[in-house]
């Protein structure tokens, strides 16, 4: 908003600015460590050398919530963990996206009772759902790629 | 005699008729005694010499509903000098869900006693933190009680998904 009103639509100023804010945007995305159960020994498969993910920018998962710009939701979301997962999102400066990493986040997984939250999107808006139980670090690699491909497409004029 | 059955002796004769059954399954000892008398058995049994009973393995309780008395607290406790295994039950009525707490004998039945009351409802009379453990603080019910609905939401198939869909809360920003 801030940066068409003052410049107008100056067309492929804007376009390119766009274009280079987002591709710089997915070239270093750091995670935030939230691996909670199963599916996180999948997260730290995916980033250690075999599967490596530091060669598409996530170099460095950073524990600390101020310090980071993806929230991969790794593993089931317990009631009583739901407010805290809220929290820490909340403490994300912007851009952030969150990834539901497995089923469990997803939509509740293999579990329907009084304890695991149904689906990690009622709690934070998700951008990517990578489906698995586990999901093998592949598919979390591709969730990730996917995830950059809706980052390329993001428009100026909704952060700007 | 073996030492478990020095220490039911013992404990039949210190506490007579609270004692009110022994049985043995499979090697596996179990003694019912009445609730108001668990902390003495408790102390008893961890202060037997010939065979102390030093070690709470586990604590927890079984829902019998609808029989009366509903709940039946297990303590679990374990021999190390002597390595066995001894089982006690006291059965606790669902009006009056109350049992002394034995966290000055075993210090580790803290957070089991709030589990069970998280789970089942059963308080612990003088404990120290009786709060929940496993649910939130402002969780209504006890989950793993017989009349507790199971699951917790409808399942989400292709058929009725996009009902549901309209019903979930989604976290918008």
């Amino acid at each position: 908003m801030g940066v068409e009103t003052k410049l107008g639509n100056m067309g492929v100023v804007t376009t390119t600015l766009e274009k280079v804010v987002n591709w710089s945007r997915t070239r270093a995305m750091w995670p935030m460590l939230f691996g909670l159960a199963c599916c996180a020994i999948e997260m730290m498969a995916a980033q250690s050398a075999d599967y490596d993910m530091s060669r598409f920018g996530m170099e460095l998962m950073r524990a600390s919530p101020r310090q980071s710009d993806l929230m991969i939701v790794a593993g089931r979301v317990t009631r009583k963990m739901a407010p805290v997962l809220r929290r820490l999102y909340d403490q994300m400066p912007e851009p952030k996206w969150v990834v539901a990493m497995g089923d469990c986040c997803s939509c509740g997984g293999v579990f329907n009772n009084y304890a695991v939250v149904p689906g990690v999107d009622e709690i934070v808006p998700v951008d990517v759902y990578v489906a698995g139980c586990p999901p093998r670090p592949e598919a979390l690699i591709h969730g990730i790629l996917t995830l950059h491909e809706k980052v390329k497409g993001e428009k100026l004029k909704d952060y700007a | 005699m073996s030492e478990l059955d020095l220490a039911i002796a013992m404990l039949q004769e210190k506490l007579g008729e609270a004692v009110l059954s022994v049985e043995s399954f499979r090697g596996e000892t179990t003694v019912k005694i009445r609730p108001e008398s668990i902390v003495e058995a408790c102390t008893l049994l961890r202060d037997f010499e010939a065979c102390p009973f030093n070690f709470l393995a586990a604590l927890t309780a079984v829902d019998y509903f609808p029989e009366e008395p509903r709940f039946a607290v297990v303590y679990q406790l374990y021999s190390l000098p002597q390595r066995v295994f001894l089982r006690l039950k006291a059965r606790v009525p669902s009006d009056h869900a109350e049992v002394a707490t034995i966290e000055g004998v075993f210090p580790n039945a803290n957070w089991h006693e709030r589990e069970v009351f998280d789970m089942f409802g059963v308080r612990f009379l003088g404990h120290s933190d009786p709060r929940r453990i496993l649910m939130p603080q402002d969780w209504e019910g006890h989950p793993l009680r017989k009349d507790y609905p199971l699951g917790y939401e409808e399942v989400q198939f292709s058929f009725n998904f996009d009902e549901i869909d309209r019903r979930k809360p989604y976290a918008k920003e």
